[in-house]
């Protein structure tokens, strides 16, 4: 998408990461402002299913052409789902950040943790 | 790297920065990386054409009847070979044969001749230039200021180039003085790109108007990224990756542009390399499956660490991860089956000829 977006929904880590809370589980993905940042995502690998993934520690790596980005784990938990779309089509990290292009899904280990995370609001006056 | 105060910028910056492009540090100046996005401009250049601000890369003028004499010294091609409007590829060597540049020479007259370096060499250039001159009837100038360059780049570049700057082009790998915005500029049929195209040196106060002409006409902008992204689909050598003073002709690849009769500095060393053959080659190399190779990733075999990326990047035309290493020279024939170790992955590739991307016919 052209234009920033941080949606109301989501929680953010300073690295630029969202989540999605949705019960004892969340959906993680990188903010418009990465995605922005890095350029054309063309290639994406996430972890194995069952991974552990540690609160601010790097998960995965994006790549545009020209860069790598480590993607940080807002949240702690197990990876229960990956995107498998991004293999064929990475440019879905640019073109739609919150939906389609989805990066992870875990269970989470400490919901508690997301008290730590920001809001939209908080994460958008970060970035200024 | 970071930006810094003593970073330069081209009489494009302004044009750069309102255009939305997004400006790197790069070789001491302050150059636009991309405009829309790398995967769009190159595939601009490789259908249609493409505009790229080069005016980092420097200038050096040699006049006098020495000059022949000098540059056969200094280069290593044979420079009598380039007739009046000519232009050819060559390097400068140290006398360890190691490469303090590649560059282009193009001769404009019978004594006078304009050789265009590399931003990043261009002081060690005309440090080496300066020094060997004082043995020859020569006189040596450097020009960086006085021109800026534009690289004009694709299969539709010179139809474009010719309607719009109203001008004949001279044709591949020749050069010739012509008017651009009424004022003596220099045309070259040369590129870094595989593709068709020129590159004009233009007096730098009427760059920006004559950018914005070619972009109304329909010439896409383009940022490094693509430049880089482009020359290694093709395997051109990029100076500082691929080429050092670490690095020797032969290895490289670049035998062809070394002619040891001329008696060039280094010529002794390079005659030994290539009659014995070299431990290592650089070869080109597609990774075959998932995976994007960077510059300093190690070549393996086995447990064995049989060569190192010089360059890496991801393909926007053959959509892979493709580069060039430096390979035990055993194992650099097109067809042989290496690993790239990609931060800990291993990544399966498979050395290539030249050029890796092939125009469709």
């Amino acid at each position: 998408m052209a234009e920033a977006s941080y949606p109301e929904d989501l929680k953010y880590h300073p690295e630029h990461d969202w989540a999605r809370i949705d019960g004892g589980e969340a959906t993680l993905g990188i903010t418009w402002y990465a995605q922005d940042s890095l350029g054309e995502v063309v290639f994406f690998e996430g972890p194995e299913i069952g991974t552990e993934v540690s609160k601010d520690q790097p998960y995965a790596e994006v790549e545009s052409v020209k860069a790598v980005s480590d993607v940080v784990a807002p949240l702690s938990g197990e990876v229960i789902a990956v995107n498998d779309t991004l293999a064929d089509a990475p440019e879905a990290v640019n073109a739609d950040p919150y939906e389609t292009g989805w990066l992870v899904k875990i269970r989470l280990s400490d919901p508690a943790e997301a008290d730590s995370l920001m809001d939209a609001a908080a994460y958008t006056a970060s970035l200024e | 790297m970071t930006s810094s105060l003593t970073d330069r910028r081209t009489s494009l910056y302004e044009t750069h920065v309102e255009a939305g492009a997004k400006m790197v540090p790069f070789a001491g100046w302050e150059m636009p990386v991309q405009y829309d996005g790398i995967k769009e401009e190159h595939i601009a250049v490789r259908t249609h054409a493409g505009i790229f601000d080069v005016s980092h890369m420097g200038e050096i003028e040699v006049e006098g009847p020495g000059s022949l004499a000098f540059l056969q010294r200094l280069v290593t091609n044979d420079v009598s070979k380039i007739e009046i409007g000519g232009a050819q590829y060559s390097l400068l060597l140290n006398e360890d044969a190691g490469v303090i540049d590649d560059l282009f020479v193009y001769r404009l007259g019978h004594d006078r001749y304009l050789v265009v370096t590399n931003a990043g060499n261009h002081q060690a250039d005309l440090a080496q230039f300066g020094l060997i001159s004082r043995d020859f009837d020569v006189y040596v100038r450097d020009a960086i200021d006085n021109y800026a360059m534009l690289a004009v780049q694709g299969p539709n570049a010179r139809r474009i180039v010719e309607n719009t700057l109203r001008i004949d082009l001279p044709s591949r790998m020749k050069v010739a003085a012509r008017q651009v915005g009424r004022r003596p500029a220099i045309v070259c049929g040369t590129g870094y790109t595989g593709e068709d195209g020129v590159e004009l040196l233009i007096d730098p106060e009427i760059t920006p108007a004559i950018w914005t002409e070619l972009v109304d006409s329909g010439v896409v902008p383009c940022g490094l990224g693509a430049r880089d992204t482009l020359r290694l689909e093709v395997c051109f050598h990029l100076h500082g990756n691929d080429l050092s003073t670490d690095t020797d002709p032969i290895s490289a690849g670049l035998g062809w542009a070394c002619d040891e009769s001329t008696g060039f500095i280094g010529s002794d060393k390079v005659a030994v390399l290539r009659a014995n053959g070299t431990d290592e080659k650089l070869a080109p190399f597609v990774i075959e499956g998932a995976g994007i190779p960077r510059q300093g990733n190690p070549v393996m075999l086995g447990d064995e660490q049989v060569g190192e990326v010089t360059s890496g990047t991801f393909s926007p035309s053959i959509e892979k991860g493709i580069g060039m290493a430096y390979l035990r020279s055993d194992l650099a024939d097109p067809g042989t089956e290496i690993e790239v170790d990609v931060r800990g992955k291993r990544r399966t590739a498979r050395v290539s000829s030249k050029p890796l991307y092939k125009k469709a016919r």
